[in-house]
């Protein structure tokens, strides 16, 4: 089971925790100039890469709140947690990592 | 190829079985193939298998970043079932338990095919009326699956807890009895067997690096860890790591690969004759030959290469078997494993043409990949021979993710595939 620093609670189990996705997918601005195609990226179109991933989280059994987070998909260990709105902090790649 | 039977057996007797030999060769990759396959898992070595088999192309390498039977094909729970919801599903499940049926005998190679059974069991109203749904949607399409009240799912499969003192008792189930189990291993194998006697080069220990492509955009060749290959036609089917090659070619998948956990529990005497899933509780358990019960858990709630997950959720599901089957509450377990499959937003694969001329992808199959291996080579060797699509995996197509028309088995399952 995962360890996760909560940037308002701290470290907690991870069952207090639901995982909610790939993080920095921005809404587009303007919907209704969109086409087919980027309307599907928006919605389906993932990273998934095999490295360092942006995710959020949501404290749910804790203080309710999201955030983002910086995790490596190839060992589990997460390099930092940070407050939505923050920018991504600048962590090294893993060895070995492929980008998606 | 030697030709397995009752006499060769008999003759490699005489000769203190030392004349065996290995039952594919390893070759040196070829500077160029009319057709490289990229994953050497089920669904790869099936559609080489067919290419050579079915369309007459034989000048095909399956290459495979491990080993064989090492990824996902040796970490399911072997479960074969087609009682999906929607007709393109069906269509597509059905095909391969058609092809399942007569696969021993087509590849000369036992997969201990066993038409044991699969029941789904209902635990309230809605799986009640769920499962009902499934059993006459089935039947429109010709497919099997009956109403099984809890004393008859009891008949069936002895060791059920029916009792309703069971937090969620057991109100019925549904059952299609041409489900089953197959063993895992020998369909890979027996796929590798049959496809290098028909020519196909299996190259193990070999990673693809980098797809080329020309200055139109097609496909001119790929570059391995094993040297460079010339081809116009490369099928990926890498599952858990389709999004990884495919950024080679500068596509983003719609597809999230999750850690999938199994659990067997030590070798007990034949015991359990079918297999037994329950969505709402999340179990899913049957009895391999060897004896020992295999036992499928759910994914992990986040994105993962690691082959491996949180032990909570196995614990989850033996909570659940626990409850279903009071009678193995003190087997003790052997192994547990994970796998990393690949999930689309709908749940429902991917076989088809992409963007790129050339690159063709069946991936995408989730949880429940193992029961359409044979289906899913067929249909995606067709595709690759005919740069077209068969009628059935038609609605599989990558595109379905930009115009809107999604398979949801999602919501149509709920889990479990």
């Amino acid at each position: 089971m995962l360890l996760i620093d909560c940037p308002f609670c701290g470290k907690r189990p991870e069952l207090e925790f639901r995982y909610a996705g790939e993080a920095h997918i921005a809404r587009p601005a303007d919907p209704s100039g969109l086409g087919d195609e980027a309307w599907g990226r928006f919605l389906y179109g993932r990273g998934n890469p095999r490295g360092m991933h942006a995710e959020r989280w949501r404290h749910l059994n804790g203080c309710g709140r999201f955030f983002n987070a910086l995790r490596d998909t190839t060992d589990d260990r997460f390099a930092a947690t940070y407050k939505i709105g923050e920018e991504r902090p600048m962590v090294a790649e893993p060895q070995g990592a492929r980008k998606a | 190829m030697q030709k397995f039977s009752a006499l060769a057996l008999l003759r490699h007797a005489f000769g203190g079985h030392e004349g065996w030999r290995p039952q594919w060769r390893s070759p040196e990759p070829k500077g160029t193939y009319d057709v490289v396959i990229v994953g050497g898992g089920g669904h790869g070595l099936a559609t080489a298998y067919y290419l050579a088999k079915e369309f007459g192309i034989s000048n095909v390498a399956v290459l495979e970043k491990g080993w064989i039977g090492g990824g996902n094909t040796g970490r399911n729970t072997t479960i074969i079932r087609s009682n999906y919801l929607f007709d393109e599903s069906v269509a597509l499940y059905d095909h391969a338990v058609k092809l399942w049926e007569a696969l021993s005998q087509a590849l000369n190679y036992n997969v201990m095919f066993s038409q044991r059974g699969v029941i789904m069991l209902a635990h309230n109203v809605h799986d009640q009326q769920s499962l009902k749904r499934h059993i006459h949607a089935n039947r429109l399409n010709g497919v099997d699956n009956e109403w099984l009240t809890a004393s008859d799912a009891k008949a069936f499969c002895p060791p059920l807890n029916i009792e309703n003192s069971m937090r969620y008792p057991v109100i019925g189930a549904a059952l299609q009895r041409r489900g089953g189990v197959a063993r895992h291993d020998a369909v890979a194998w027996g796929y590798a067997r049959a496809a290098d006697a028909l020519g196909v080069d299996i190259v193990e220990n070999c990673a693809v690096t980098a797809i080329r492509r020309g200055v139109n955009g097609a496909l001119e060749g790929i570059e391995t860890t094993r040297g460079t290959i010339e081809t116009r036609k490369v099928g990926v089917v890498t599952a858990g790591n389709t999004s990884t090659v495919m950024a080679m070619a500068d596509l983003r998948m719609p597809l999230e690969s999750y850690p999938l956990q199994a659990l067997v529990s030590e070798p007990v005497k034949p015991i359990f004759p079918c297999v037994v899933m329950s969505n709402t509780i999340h179990a899913y358990i049957s009895q391999s030959d060897k004896g020992e019960l295999v036992i499928g858990a759910g994914t992990d709630a986040y994105v993962s290469y690691t082959q491996r997950g949180g032990l909570h959720v196995p614990m989850h599901t033996l909570e659940a078997i626990c409850e279903l089957f009071p009678i193995f509450r003190r087997l003790r377990m052997l192994r547990n494993w994970g796998g990393i499959v690949d999930v689309t937003p709908d749940r429902s694969p991917i076989i088809g043409k992409t963007p790129v001329p050339g690159l063709y992808v069946n991936c995408g199959w989730g949880t429940g990949g193992f029961k359409a291996t044979p289906g899913s080579g067929h249909l995606f060797a067709w595709t690759l021979a005919k740069d077209e699509p068969h009628p059935i995996n038609a609605p599989f197509r990558l595109d379905r993710f930009r115009d809107g028309y999604l398979i949801d088995e999602a919501a149509a399952a709920a889990v479990a595939h």
